[in-house]
């Protein structure tokens, strides 16, 4: 599904290549792909109206670089306005300057707010700080015992009170209880984990707004679910409207739904998301970062995402030596091919790589190429090319059958492996030849966001 | 919830008021701008299908559903000069309900004799335990014998939340410790069941990302698991989603029905304003009916999906 619109994206943007001018009908027929894309993607179809004609009025309005392609401007128009949407900075959280701070957890049932109440707490302990958990949803079967589990795995302090009646009464007392005891035990931050409630249940609602005038939190996250459809600006904004929230936190962002909700969300409220969930381990909390979204969203890749984590395990240097050598067509040998393979089983799963890729541009074949990849052949790869000389690496042209024979026996493989290895390596060299050809690969050589 | 919400609680609606006032907000929004659309144009021009196309789209039924579905209209517009919104409606109406109806002929396997064994599965947080304690009430009240086993060994409470549900229900719970082998509990209920000729053995099993290539492994392996001792069973699986989920929805059901043959899906908050138009999607492109709908948080919020009505629904 994600390839289908990817392809249609791309063909968009063949149409426009080669047209001087960014006039009505060059814009119009991608900016309608633009416009599928985002909703494939969930976000909100009042939100992509506005998006797609401001991109339309800027888009007309600009004249023709000469740096980029037609094609590339709208998409460089398009994730400006969708980071301009989403806002520039990954915030922060507030925190009160006569302790304890009051962070009040809100959202839907299931969106995960148990979870990241135990996240948060785990996340502010890294950062030095002493949470305090309590839980107020005495709704849910077992919800309360869910927290206790759960600040027990992250060892952080609990809260537990007593419940007789399941009620706002209960729930308020509970809220105050905790105030208290965060004061007296010296923690300098209350996470208050809620039930979940439908935006459109006045009785809970007010229940919420009963406990923020009890508690008067520096921090109201709306905790919402990625995979949430057109429905997110309609409870984001009621809870909005009725709490004044202060940032949001999106979960289960380690799916592959696209979080359009992430664009929806925040344009109805103006509120920063300032977490995502990204994982069941109570470790994986991370910093929203807008434009990483913006890729995702539009089918492009989490560029910088890759980039980050290329240079967290990768040697830079290495890489730059290698992309130009690759990329100037010649000096691209079996070494270099080998080197690569080690640097890519460091990073870890081809597919996560190629994940992180976008999946338009000349990146489209190389990610359907990728599900193809089996682990066990770069093993095997990496073999064959350790069988052969330095010279052989050098020369791949001197190899021939005996030499073929020698080194399959060498790696345990066969000559039909040496064969297609010695292929693949061949096509490598091409294919790499022709990016450095390409104003993109020298783009991507300097390892920079290609304008898009 | 519906009834709490509107004050209720001691008269029980009906069946079709009940199943209205769960899609009232749906049929609502969509109609009504189909409405506005539809008078504003008075002729059905490209431009009405157009706006008609978000419309659907804003209902989550997602963009390769609203296009199929218009252009079908679109043809039957072509050929017959229709300029009447009632007109439309019912056709597109139409539409909607066959795709529903199509995928709702899937024969449910037979069980003779035997426990009929019921796989629970779905993503993170779209209300399984809450479902299986809603069906559980649904055929303790038929009379019928039930067991619930809790194969949710990996969220925290998960186990003490089904037991509450047993509780309420009063249906035995086959429980193992906390990271337990989710398969060693099936195994146990499904036998207990054999031993006790128990009706039904509903599964619960923890939420997990369809795109958790590990976990959705042991779904299968689950499936294997209950083979052995029922080699039909389960004899249904059933996919609970959330009646927010957009159209990542459908990638949950593809996978899902990979790894653990998803033969249904449940529907749940659809007592929010969320549209749940996704299980359209999910019918036309994968024929998995929508078999309950879940409308609030009781033991008494589960109702059978029912196409006609939904759809009738939808367009009055």
């Amino acid at each position: 599904m994600f390839e289908n619109l990817s392809d249609k994206l791309q063909r968009a943007f063949k149409n426009l290549r080669g047209q001087g001018t960014l006039n009505e009908e060059t814009v119009g027929e991608a900016l309608r792909e633009i416009r599928l894309a985002l909703l494939e993607a969930d976000v909100n179809f009042k939100v992509v109206k506005e998006l797609v004609e401001r991109i339309r009025e800027k888009a007309l309005g600009q004249e023709v670089m000469t740096a980029l392609s037609p094609a590339e401007q709208v998409v460089k128009i398009v994730r400006d306005e969708m980071v301009e949407v989403l806002g520039r900075d990954t915030a922060k959280l507030r925190f009160a300057s006569n302790p304890p701070t009051v962070v009040l957890m809100a959202g839907l049932q299931g969106s995960g707010k148990t979870t990241t109440s135990g996240k948060l707490a785990h996340w502010l302990k890294n950062g030095g700080h002493r949470p305090l958990l309590v839980s107020v949803d005495v709704y849910r079967p077992a919800a309360r015992e869910q927290l206790k589990i759960v600040a027990h795995a992250v060892k952080a302090h609990l809260y537990e009170g007593q419940v007789s009646e399941a009620n706002t009464a209960t729930v308020e007392r509970l809220a105050k209880e905790a105030r208290r005891e965060a004061v007296n035990s010296g923690s300098d931050v209350l996470i208050v984990d809620t039930a979940g409630r439908l935006h459109i249940d006045e009785r809970l609602m007010e229940e919420m707004q009963s406990l923020k005038r009890l508690l008067n939190p520096q921090e109201i996250l709306f905790v919402a679910d990625a995979m949430t459809g057109q429905d997110a600006v309609r409870s984001a904004e009621e809870f909005h409207k009725k709490l004044s929230l202060t940032g949001v936190v999106l979960t289960k962002m380690d799916g592959d739904a696209r979080g359009g909700a992430a664009l929806s969300i925040r344009n109805v409220t103006g509120q920063p998301i300032k977490f995502i969930g990204v994982g069941e381990k109570y470790d994986a909390l991370e910093p929203f970062h807008p434009d990483r979204i913006v890729g995702r969203i539009l089918g492009m890749g989490d560029i910088l995402s890759l980039i980050e984590k290329a240079e967290q395990q990768l040697d830079k240097k290495k890489q730059e030596e290698f992309a130009r050598k690759a990329l100037s067509g010649d000096g691209f040998s079996l070494e270099d091919f080998r080197d690569q393979l080690r640097q890519v089983k460091k990073l870890g799963s081809v597919q996560s790589i190629m994940g992180m890729l976008p999946k338009i541009g000349p990146f489209a074949g190389l990610n359907k190429a990728a599900d193809r990849v089996d682990e066990g052949q770069l093993t095997r790869v990496e073999a064959i090319i350790n069988s052969m000389t330095r010279y052989e690496r050098d020369h791949h042209e001197v190899i021939n059958g005996s030499r073929r024979k020698r080194i399959a026996r060498g790696s345990g493989t066969s000559v039909q492996e040496v064969n297609q290895l010695l292929r693949q390596y061949a096509q490598m060299k091409k294919m790499f030849k022709q990016m450095g050809k390409a104003s993109f690969g020298r783009r991507l050589a300097g390892m920079k966001l290609p304008g898009m | 919830m519906i009834q709490t919400l509107f004050g209720s609680t001691e008269q029980k609606p009906g069946f079709f008021d009940r199943m209205k006032q769960a899609v009232t907000r749906t049929r609502e929004s969509l109609s009504e701008r189909i409405e506005e659309i539809a008078s504003f144009n008075k002729e059905i021009d490209r431009n009405t299908l157009d706006e008609l196309e978000a419309t659907l789209i804003a209902a989550d039924l997602g963009t390769a559903t609203t296009q199929e579905v218009l252009a079908n209209l679109r043809e039957k517009v072509d050929r017959r000069q229709i300029g009447d919104v009632n007109e439309l409606k019912r056709l597109l109406k139409q539409e909607l309900l066959a795709i529903l109806e199509r995928a709702g002929l899937q024969p449910v396997k037979a069980v003779d004799g035997e426990p009929e064994v019921i796989l629970v599965v779905g993503v993170n947080g779209t209300g399984k335990t809450t479902t299986i304690g809603k069906l559980a009430q649904v055929y303790r009240s038929e009379g019928k014998t039930v067991l619930l086993a809790a194969a949710d060994t990996f969220r925290a409470a998960a186990i003490e939340q089904l037991e509450i549900w047993g509780q309420r229900t009063g249906t035995e719970v086959i429980k193992t410790k906390p990271g337990g082998d989710p398969a060693a509990v099936l195994y146990d209920a499904m036998q207990a069941a054999k031993a006790r000729h128990t009706d039904y053995v509903i599964v619960d099993t923890a939420g997990r990302l369809h795109t958790k290539s590990s976990l959705m492994d042991e779904l299968a392996k689950m499936r294997r698991t209950a083979q052995r001792l029922i080699p039909r069973a389960p004899h249904e699986t059933l996919l609970i989603m959330d009646a927010t989920t957009g159209q990542n929805g459908l990638q949950q059901a593809r996978l899902f029905t990979e790894s653990a043959g998803v033969t249904g899906i449940v529907l749940t908050k659809l007592d929010g304003t969320a549209k749940g138009g996704v299980a359209v999607a999910i019918s036309r492109e994968l024929g998995l009916p929508v078999r309950y709908v879940g409308v609030g948080e009781k033991a008494g919020d589960l109702l059978p999906f029912n196409p006609r009505e939904f759809v009738d629904s939808l367009f009055e």
